[in-house]
C-alpha cells in the first residue's frame, strides 16, 4: 500500500516542465470588459463592420446570461472585469516571413518542443502557433496552398477569405450557445482556420499550438474547419502555459464542419498548467467544441488527452445531421492533485442510420475530481440511429474520485443505445504481480494505466501518440504485440 | 541457493507462519504438501517478497544475500520467480510487450543489453513450444479472458523467458484438466537443470507423478512437521494429512 501510494504522488508531483515565461514586449488591453474593449479588439484586428456587430450582439447576449453552476466543479467565483482580454507580443508590422519574427518567440516555440524556423520544422505537420492572442507563424502554408487547402490564422482568414468565415462562423456554436461561448464570441482574438476544398485529402497533418504566457490574460480564442464534400484532415491541437499561481481562463470555441463524405479527425493533447499540488494557479479550460456532421456519409472524430488546467469543462459533440453520418469521441482525461474534471460529449442523432461511439477514460488520483458527463440525443427522425459508450475510471489512490452523469434521450424506436460504465481501482495484486516480473512500482503503475488508455491512445496520430505517453509518464506499446 | 531459518510471518498480526527453516540447493526440487490454510500461499508470497505479509522473526538467504531486505522487483530480477495461483489480469496491455518489459528489466539488472523486438520475438517463439503455447495468447491483454489452464500455461512461458534461478510454482496445478497438467509439467521439466531450483507448492500429490520432486516437506499450521523423499508424496496420497497431525504435536517442532 505505501510503495504504491509513493509512486502515485511522485506521479503525481512531476514537474511541470512548460512553466517558463517569455520575456516579451506586450500590446496588452486595459483590464476588464465592456464595449469599448470588443471594439478595441475588433479594431486591433482591422476587422470589417460585420464582425463588429456580430462581436457587440453576442457581447449584449453574454451580458444577460448566467455562469453555468450545474457542472461537477467548484471554484472562486471569477472575477470578468478583473481580466484582461487581449494580450500581443510586440512586434513592428505583420511579420511577412519567419525571419521578421521576434526571435524570443520562436525561441519560445523550440523550448516548447515546436520548431517553426523552415529548416527546422517538423515534417509532415504543418503548425499554426498561437502565443496569447495572436497567432505568431503558420507553416508550410505555401505548399497547402497549391492543393487549394486554406491554413490560417483566424485573423488573416477574415481578411483573405471573408466570405468563406461569414458562411461558417457561428454556424454550429452560435455566438448565443452557451455563457462560454457568448464570452469568445465577443472577445476572441485569433485561432486558427482551416479549408479543405472539395474531394481533397490533406497531405499532412494541420495543427495549432496554444500558449498562454502574458498574466491575469484570458485566452479566447476560435478555431474553424470546413472540409467539403469528400475532403479530409487530421488535425491536432496542443496547449501549454507559464507556471502562476493565479488562475487563467482559457474560453474557446471550435467549430467543425464536415459536409457530403468528408471526414475530420481532431486530436487535442491538453496540457495546461494545472496548478500546484494544493490547487494553487492553473488554468480554467472553460471550452465549447462542437462538430457538425451536416452531409452524408460525413464523419467527425474527437479524440483528446486532458492532463493539464486546474478545472476542465469540456463536452466536444457531435451533430449528427447527414444520413449515415458517424461522430466519434475518445477521451483520456486526468484529474490529479486538486485538479477537476468535467468532461464528455455530446452525441445528437438527427440524420438516418447515424452511428456514435464514446469511449471514455477518466484516471483520478491525488484529490482529482473526474467526472464523466454526456449526452446521447436520439431525435425523432434519426431511425436506425446507434450508439455505443463506454465509459471507465481508474483510480490511484483513495483521496480522489469519479463519477458519471450519462443522460440518454431517445425518440424513436428503431434505435439502439447501449452503455457500459466500469470503476476500478489500481489493484494491488496488479502492481505485486508486475514486481514480481522484475517491473519497478512506477513503470507498473504506468503500465497499468497505459493499458487503461490504449483504446484512445490509438487513436491519435503517432506524433501525438508519443506526446500522449511522455505526459502520462506512461511507455507505448512495443511494436511486438 | 536458498536458506530460510526460523521463519514467522503472518497478516495483521496473525501469524501464519510459525518457525519455518528449508535449506534449499542448486538444480534441487522441493514440494511443500499440506492442507488448505496450512501457510503454502504465504510461504510462496513471503519468499516473492507480497507486501501484505509481515516478517516477525527467522532469516532468509538467498544466493548469499539477505532475501527479506530486497524489494520483490530486485528478488525477480534476481532471479526468483512466483507462478501465481491466481494469474493477474492487466487490461490493454498484451502479453508479449509485457514479458518483454518484464525480461529486459532483468536483463538491464544483469547489466545485459536489453533485446529489442526482432531478438525478444525470436526468443519467445521458441519458448512458446515449452508449453505448448498458442500465438494469440501473446497478442492479447495479460491473462485478460484466459481459461484457467490458460493462465497457468502462461506462467510457466514466463518462466520459461525470464529464466529464474529459483521458481516457485504456487498450486499450479489446481483448476487444470489432466492434459493441461501434462503440458504444464513437461514444461517444467523441461526448465530443469542444475542451475535452476524448483519449489512446487501443491495440494494434491498428482502434479507430482510429473514434477518428481527431490524432497517432499509437509507444511500444517504453519510449520514443516514432516520431510522426506519423493515417496512421502505417494503415502500422503493414501493416507490423507491427519496421521501426522499427533505425531506433530508429540513432537513439538518440525522435523
Amino acid at each position: 500500500m505505501s510503495t504504491e501510494q509513493s509512486t502515485i504522488e511522485s506521479l503525481a508531483n512531476r514537474e511541470y516542465k512548460y512553466g517558463f515565461v517569455t520575456e516579451i514586449e506586450s500590446d496588452t488591453a486595459p483590464r476588464g470588459l465592456n464595449e469599448d474593449i470588443v471594439r478595441l479588439i475588433s479594431s486591433k484586428k482591422g476587422e470589417p463592420e460585420w464582425l463588429l456587430e456580430w462581436r457587440l450582439k453576442a457581447y449584449r447576449h453574454w451580458l444577460t446570461l448566467e455562469e453555468p453552476t450545474w457542472a461537477n466543479v467548484s471554484y472562486p467565483a471569477i472575477d470578468y472585469q478583473d481580466m484582461i482580454y487581449y494580450s500581443a507580443p510586440k512586434q513592428k508590422a505583420a511579420p511577412k516571413s519567419m525571419e521578421e519574427i521576434d526571435p524570443e518567440l520562436l525561441k519560445t516555440y523550440e523550448k516548447l518542443g515546436i520548431p517553426l524556423a523552415e529548416r527546422a520544422r517538423l515534417a509532415g505537420v504543418a503548425v499554426d502557433a498561437v502565443f496569447d492572442s495572436v497567432s505568431v507563424a503558420t507553416t508550410f502554408k505555401e505548399k497547402l496552398n497549391e492543393l487549394g487547402i486554406i491554413f490560417c490564422s483566424f485573423s488573416e482568414a477574415v481578411r483573405e477569405h471573408p466570405d468563406l468565415v461569414k458562411k461558417y462562423l457561428g454556424s454550429v456554436v452560435p455566438a448565443n450557445d452557451n455563457f462560454f461561448a457568448a464570452l469568445n464570441s465577443a472577445v476572441f482574438s485569433d485561432g486558427s482556420f482551416c479549408f479543405i476544398p472539395k474531394g481533397v485529402r490533406s497531405p499532412m497533418e494541420l495543427s495549432t499550438y496554444f500558449r498562454i504566457n502574458a498574466a491575469d490574460t484570458g485566452q479566447f480564442e476560435r478555431t474553424l474547419i470546413v472540409a467539403e464534400e469528400g475532403a479530409y484532415v487530421s488535425y491536432l491541437e496542443g496547449c501549454t502555459a507559464p507556471i502562476r499561481d493565479t488562475n487563467q481562463l482559457h474560453a474557446a470555441v471550435v467549430e467543425l464542419v464536415a459536409l457530403d463524405n468528408a471526414r475530420i479527425k481532431y486530436s487535442t493533447v491538453q496540457n495546461w498548467y494545472p496548478g500546484d499540488k494544493d490547487g494553487k494557479g492553473g488554468i480554467y479550460n472553460f471550452v465549447t467544441k462542437r462538430g457538425k456532421c451536416q452531409g452524408v456519409n460525413s464523419k467527425i472524430s474527437w479524440t483528446q488527452v486532458e492532463t493539464g488546467s486546474s478545472i476542465t469543462w469540456k463536452y466536444p459533440g457531435v451533430l449528427l445531421i447527414g444520413d449515415n453520418s458517424v461522430g466519434e469521441f475518445y477521451s483520456v482525461a486526468v484529474a490529479n492533485n486538486r485538479q477537476q474534471a468535467d468532461t464528455g460529449t455530446k452525441m445528437v442523432h438527427i440524420g438516418k442510420n447515424t452511428k456514435s461511439t464514446i469511449v471514455s477514460k477518466g484516471i483520478s488520483a491525488g484529490f482529482g475530481q473526474n467526472s464523466y458527463r454526456g449526452l446521447v440525443d436520439v431525435k425523432k427522425g434519426a431511425a436506425n440511429a446507434r450508439n455505443f459508450s463506454q465509459c471507465d475510471s481508474l483510480l490511484l489512490g483513495d483521496k480522489c474520485g469519479a463519477h458519471t452523469f450519462p443522460y440518454i434521450e431517445v425518440r424513436n424506436t428503431s434505435s439502439r443505445v447501449e452503455h457500459e460504465a466500469s470503476t476500478s481501482k489500481i489493484g494491488e495484486d496488479q502492481i505485486f504481480y508486475c514486481k514480481q516480473r522484475g517491473l519497478s512500482t512506477e513503470d507498473a503503475v504506468n503500465m497499468i494505466v497505459n493499458g487503461f488508455c490504449k483504446e484512445v491512445f490509438r487513436e491519435l496520430p503517432m506524433e501525438f501518440a508519443v506526446e500522449a505517453q511522455k505526459l502520462l509518464g506512461v511507455s507505448l506499446e512495443g511494436s511486438v504485440g | 541457493m536458498l536458506s530460510i531459518n526460523d521463519l514467522h510471518a503472518g497478516v495483521n498480526g496473525n501469524e501464519i507462519l510459525n518457525g519455518i527453516s528449508l535449506e534449499v540447493k542448486p538444480g534441487e526440487v522441493h514440494a511443500i504438501m499440506g492442507p488448505n490454510g496450512s501457510g503454502k500461499s504465504t510461504l510462496a508470497g513471503v519468499l516473492a517478497g507480497k507486501e501484505s505479509y509481515t516478517v516477525s522473526k527467522g532469516t532468509v538467504t538467498y544466493l548469499g544475500k539477505d532475501l527479506l531486505g530486497m524489494a520483490p522487483e530486485d528478488r525477480a530480477r534476481e532471479g526468483i520467480f512466483l507462478a501465481f495461483q491466481y494469474p493477474v489480469e492487466i487490461p490493454g496491455v498484451t502479453n508479449s510487450y509485457f514479458l518483454k518489459a518484464s525480461l529486459n528489466a532483468i536483463r538491464k539488472h544483469r547489466g545485459l543489453e536489453e533485446l529489442d523486438a526482432v531478438e525478444f520475438l525470436q526468443l519467445v517463439k521458441q519458448k512458446m513450444k515449452i508449453v505448448e503455447l498458442d500465438q494469440s495468447l501473446l497478442n492479447r491483454p495479460v491473462n485478460e479472458g484466459f481459461s484457467g489452464g490458460e493462465k497457468k500455461r502462461n506462467e510457466i512461458f514466463h518462466m520459461a523467458v525470464l529464466e529464474p534461478r529459483l521458481a516457485i510454482l504456487d498450486e499450479t496445478d489446481s483448476g487444470l484438466d489432466i492434459d493441461a497438467l501434462r503440458i504444464v509439467a513437461d514444461g517444467v521439466n523441461k526448465l530443469r537443470s542444475k542451475d535452476r531450483s524448483v519449489i512446487v507448492v501443491t495440494h494434491y500429490q498428482r502434479l507430482l507423478d510429473y514434477i518428481v520432486p527431490d524432497f517432499v516437506h509437509v507444511l500444517m499450521d504453519g510449520q514443516i512437521v514432516k520431510s522426506g523423499p519423493k515417496e512421502l508424496a505417494l503415502e500422503l496420497e493414501e493416507r490423507g494429512y491427519d496421521w501426522i497431525k499427533p505425531q506433530a504435536e508429540r513432537s513439538g517442532a518440525a522435523v
